[in-house]
């Protein structure tokens, strides 16, 4: 199976509200609503015909001013089937539901997400901070935060004893 | 006034810091590309053993000087002045490298702007990174440094938790 957007048909056959999208030759893209998305990555990971078996990547796009606002985006791989396609989904702050069940490489990737944009993710094993310190406030990524960060004029001070 | 101000020890100054000088052991340490450049420097090509600061140690407590080398992020920072306050002194301390000595380009949220907001610096080497005869020559300012001291401000026997200079 050569063309890969195939998988997408199956996939849009399978599950409504499945919306592909245009995308460069070689990545079939679909648009998944927010609340199905743990739906259909479980019949990309399970169903027979499909078996994208290997989360690639895992990352989120801030698009301030729209709405929703963040994109979440899921590259997935079929080492069976030899096949590769992009799933997006559109979210504000309130988050997604974790894939970490579906992938355990999705565990660390929805952790990065939560610290750079502040997205929680619903159900998830290990929801912490994992660039930044813990006791870090805001969350770099997003479009709002400034790039030095808020105290970046005041010298940095190390307290050992709050270790 | 204390009697240990007015006693005069240059000649006991200049063979204490002619030992110091020579036997600079540096702590095995490396934060980013920097530290590179500062394994080639004890290699046979560069040979930083001439200055008697062959051995990396792998412990702080065996160390005398710190060189560090790259990019300081703030996650790293207290740990890096954990590995400062574990070594005895005298200790002394190289910033290696534009972000060790005032953060280079990453003008940014999560690198320290400079290592000297958290441990005091003897010797800053400026490059991005520095070649290793950059660091030769910095030892060498060290050195010069060292000379010019007094034990009275670096006392020859120093306890564990004490504080001096």
């Amino acid at each position: 199976m050569s063309d890969n957007s195939e998988f997408l048909k199956i996939l849009s056959g399978k599950l409504s509200g499945v919306k592909i999208v245009p995308t460069p030759p070689g990545e079939p893209s679909a648009m998944v609503e927010r609340d199905s998305i743990h739906e259909a990555l479980d019949h990309l990971k399970y169903d027979r015909d499909l078996s994208f078996n290997m989360l690639v990547d895992l990352f989120a796009v801030d698009y301030m001013g729209e709405e929703p606002r963040f994109e979440v985006i899921y590259i997935l791989r079929s080492t069976k089937h030899n096949g590769r396609i992009v799933v997006k989904t559109r979210t504000g702050d309130e988050g997604l539901d974790t894939i970490s069940d579906l992938w355990q490489a999705a565990n660390f990737l929805e952790r990065e997400i939560y610290d750079m944009f502040g997205l929680p993710f619903t159900n998830h094993p290990d929801l912490r901070r994992i660039y930044t310190p813990d006791d870090f406030v805001g969350h770099p990524l997003r479009k709002e935060f400034p790039l030095e960060g808020e105290d970046f004029d005041k010298p940095f001070v190390v307290d050992l004893e709050k270790e | 006034m204390g009697v240990e101000k007015n006693v005069l020890v240059t000649s006991l100054d200049w063979i204490v810091n002619w030992s110091r000088k020579n036997s600079l052991f540096p702590v095995t340490f490396g934060l980013a590309c920097c530290a590179l450049e500062m394994m080639v420097a004890s290699s046979a090509e560069y040979d930083i053993a001439r200055f008697g600061a062959e051995v990396f140690r792998p412990s702080p407590r065996q160390s005398d000087l710190m060189i560090v080398a790259g990019t300081l992020t703030k996650k790293m920072a207290p740990i890096v002045r954990r590995i400062y306050e574990q070594m005895p002194n005298p200790k002394w301390v190289i910033a290696y490298g534009a972000c060790a000595s005032s953060g280079g380009i990453f003008k940014s949220y999560s690198v320290v702007q400079g290592v000297d907001q958290i441990i005091p610096v003897d010797v800053y080497i400026p490059g991005c990174p520095p070649r290793p005869e950059a660091l030769l020559k910095g030892i060498i300012e060290l050195q010069k440094k060292i000379q010019k001291e007094t034990i009275k401000d670096r006392p020859l026997i120093s306890l564990p938790g004490k504080k001096s200079a």
